[in-house]
């Protein structure tokens, strides 16, 4: 078995989710439906939504499914905008942290380039965090033009815990929304909706042991949104399709057990991740790592998170010569994977373009061991040697 | 029990759950990913779509995984006539499920016109119809394959041929037809097709958009850019793999001994119950999909009487389940409101038991018969 570490791509799923989700494929009907099958099905959907609601500090009647993360933040941010600059036509700025995930950043672009919408980018500190004085500011620029404020839970690639709370009590006070994409963060972090003070909050299944293709957006019932997806009407309106119960049950059962082992399981990851750090810097090549680090923190950093810079080699040759000795991890994002361009995190954070190109993620989940993180120490120096000898070569040649 | 339901949703077939069982297991990867493990996703996601193309008599590149087949409508609806090759004109049937009927009335909404074509007492929507209202300016027809409540089938290939004509894309909403009738793209003349997985034996949570290359769409979520830019998100790997599977297991045999079924089933429905009347084309209509209106009686009451004897079936669309209005459909079919809300719509498959479908049609009457009883009472 190859050590994977990569869970924040993807993570095995649950076993008790596999058998939640294959009971209930074995289910018949559609939870639409009046007949005794379809009441089955749905009862089996809205305690799932209890479920999911207890587990995250939201009321039931705020959590909507979705088929993942992607459309959770596509609905949050489109739907937002769409109905807010209906409301009111001068109503057109985003207000969006430099280092969201692509499902929010491509929605942005595509706002702009095509329904009018106008952005200011939240600039972020050299640790990815977005200081919510920063947020202020862009506020306070012109508060009635603001659509939405978007600043993510929890950064994807270098595992950065943003002032969530902060930021949308200052967006509160303009009466402007705040949707927070924390696809990352539950399961890792405390994750209190209700708390947090935010409107609107993605989710989704496959990061935190559950299955693919189900997410959750929590939206407050007084969130104006218009939907994605028009048709049946299920969810509130807002979000029209078939529920899909095997995975919306399969959903509940990874929520309800990330949400239940928080504690254990941070204090776990982040022991994993100190080690990993810890021999990775102290190898002698220069390794340092990016974003918020202190051994043991669990607050201001993602636990399972450890992202590390290496000098003078690209972080795809190492990649390439990891997953050769069996150790599979990531250069930053899976939905960018094959894109050889530095990632816009690093590059927001004021890294150089250089140094970004070094740029190796290793993602600890629930499957990790001491074996893993030790078998990858002992991968990295042949991989780092190797990957920087290519690189000097290649320089080389360019003059 | 009997469940005769299965235009609202299908159960998986066993060797589809088997085949989904590895992906939500040891090969869990992320397709996106570069390692061996989403080496090995994205190589399971390429032959779901490489299988789900030959049956479709597509090219791979053409085929687009989604969450459903609301999620495919929109996509068509929206995407073609938002990337608005020829103008600000759409005409959708009005038959359409509400997938489309609510993705044209979005376009109204953004200063679209929409055209809604007429169809006549069975349903059926007409190719001079369609021929008088396309215009310079059309940028999409969308008439379904199969009608959801009555079972209508339509003229695919020969309306796709009239909007062919005129260079307009043609997209059919076949979730009912599929896994019934023949989805061959060329033969159908289609730019873009929906299909569902739920409604033919793969699981929930995963559909299908054929979109003819060089035809031009807008996505409907963006983001990661899996599914050549056209559907942002992480693959669902398991669903894709439960589609190509229930989809090769579909053998068009089965439609003819199912349709001869439902002909008895209908012919003893129209002979057992006084006031009894068939929705939909008598021939041209799926083979799972028997409907009826039954003079006197409200919709919900019999329905409730079925159940009380076993037999689950609905009164329509489970969409519009709970809904206190008449069909659409019927409405448009020119059925007056009150006789529309005594639909009863039975649909199965080769796997219901024929016992049980034989003992539907007393059930029917007994029902009908005891609703009538209580009114009259």
């Amino acid at each position: 078995m190859p050590v994977y570490l990569d869970h924040a791509a993807t993570t095995a799923v649950l076993p008790a989710v596999v058998e939640r989700v294959a009971e209930q494929m074995g289910g018949l009907g559609n939870a639409s439906s009046l007949h005794t099958a379809g009441r089955a099905s749905r009862r089996v959907v809205e305690e799932s939504r209890e479920t999911i609601a207890a587990a995250l500090g939201a009321r039931p009647s705020e959590v909507v499914f979705t088929s993942g993360g992607t459309e959770a933040d596509n609905l949050a941010v489109v739907g937002t905008y769409r109905r807010r600059r209906a409301d009111d036509p001068s109503r057109n700025r985003l207000l969006v942290s430099a280092v969201e995930h692509h499902a929010v950043l491509d929605c942005v672009e595509h706002l702009v380039a095509h329904e009018g919408a106008r952005v200011t980018w939240l600039e972020v500190d050299g640790e990815g965090r977005v200081d919510p004085g920063t947020v202020r500011a862009a506020i306070e620029q012109q508060p009635d033009d603001v659509a939405l404020v978007s600043v993510m839970w929890a950064n994807n690639e270098v595992g950065t815990v943003q002032p969530v709370r902060e930021i949308a009590a200052i967006a509160h006070e303009h009466d402007i929304p705040f949707h927070t994409d924390a696809v990352q963060a539950v399961g890792q972090i405390p994750v209190d909706f209700g708390e947090s003070g935010a409107d609107l909050l993605a989710l989704t299944g496959h990061k935190i042991g559950g299955p693919l293709g189900v997410g959750v957006l929590v939206a407050r019932r007084d969130a104006a949104l218009e939907p994605l997806t028009y048709g049946g009407g299920q969810e509130r309106q807002i979000r029209s399709g078939t529920l899909d119960t095997p995975a919306i049950a399969g959903l509940a059962v990874a929520v309800d057990h990330a949400v239940g082992h928080l504690h254990e399981h941070a204090a776990h990851l982040a022991s994993l991740r100190d080690k990993l750090v810890h021999g990775a810097t102290a190898a002698g090549y220069g390794i340092t790592v990016s974003g918020p680090y202190e051994v043991g923190d669990v607050t201001r950093r993602l636990p399972g998170n450890a992202h590390l810079r290496v000098p003078d080699c690209e972080g795809d040759s190492l990649l390439y010569l990891l997953d050769a000795a069996g150790v599979e991890c990531s250069t930053g994002s899976a939905c960018q994977a094959g894109v050889p361009q530095p990632s816009h995190v690093l590059l927001a954070m004021g890294v150089p373009e250089a140094q970004a190109r070094g740029a190796l993620r290793l993602t600890l989940g629930h499957t990790s061991t001491d074996a893993d993180v030790e078998a990858f120490l002992a991968a990295l120096p042949a991989a780092v040697e190797r990957a920087q000898r290519a690189h000097r070569a290649s320089r080389g040649s360019g003059r | 029990m009997t469940y005769l339901d299965h235009a609202a949703t299908s159960p998986p077939r066993r060797e589809v759950l088997e085949a989904v069982l590895p992906y939500l297991t040891r090969d869990f990867g992320n397709a996106s990913s570069q390692h061996d493990l989403g080496a090995s996703a994205h190589a399971a996601l390429e032959d779901a779509r490489a299988r789900v193309a030959a049956r479709l008599g597509a090219r791979a590149s053409e085929v687009v995984f989604t969450s459903g087949g609301t999620e495919a409508d929109n996509t068509a609806v929206k995407g073609i006539a938002l990337a608005a090759p020829r103008g600000r004109h759409v005409i959708v049937s009005a038959v359409e499920h509400p997938a489309v009927l609510e993705s044209a009335a979005f376009l109204e909404r953004i200063g679209y016109d929409v055209t809604h074509l007429p169809v006549d007492h069975d349903g059926l929507v007409h190719v001079e119809a369609l021929r008088a209202e396309l215009r310079p300016d059309t940028t999409l027809v969308s008439v379904q394959y199969a009608n959801n409540e009555v079972g209508t089938v339509q003229p695919v290939a020969e309306l796709a041929a009239v909007a062919q004509e005129l260079g307009v894309p043609f997209h059919t909403d076949a979730v009912q037809a599929a896994g019934w009738l023949d989805l061959g793209v060329d033969a159908l003349g289609v730019r873009a097709m929906s299909l569902s997985g739920h409604k033919l034996g793969a699981p929930k949570g995963v559909g299908v958009l054929y979109v003819r290359r060089r035809t031009p769409i807008e996505p409907l979520l963006h983001g990661g850019g899996q599914e050549r830019g056209l559907r942002s998100g992480t693959s669902d790997v398991a669903s894709a793999v439960g589609f190509a599977t229930a989809l090769d297991l579909v053998d068009l045999a089965r439609s003819e001994p199912v349709a001869a079924q439902r002909d008895s089933l209908i012919a003893e429905v129209l002979d057992r119950v006084s006031g009894a009347r068939l929705t939909g084309h008598p021939d041209r209509r799926l083979p799972g999909h028997a409907s009826f209106v039954f003079d006197g009686v409200s919709g919900e009451s019999v329905l409730l009487r079925l159940q009380e004897r076993g037999t689950l079936c609905s009164s329509g669309s489970a969409c519009a389940a709970g809904s206190d209005e008449p069909s659409p459909v019927l409405l448009a079919m020119g059925y007056d409101p009150a006789l529309a809300q005594t639909a009863v719509r039975l649909t199965f498959d080769e796997r219901t038991p024929a016992a049980d479908l034989d003992a539907v049609a007393g059930q029917i009457a007994d029902a009908v018969g005891a609703v009538r009883k209580l009114a009259a009472g």
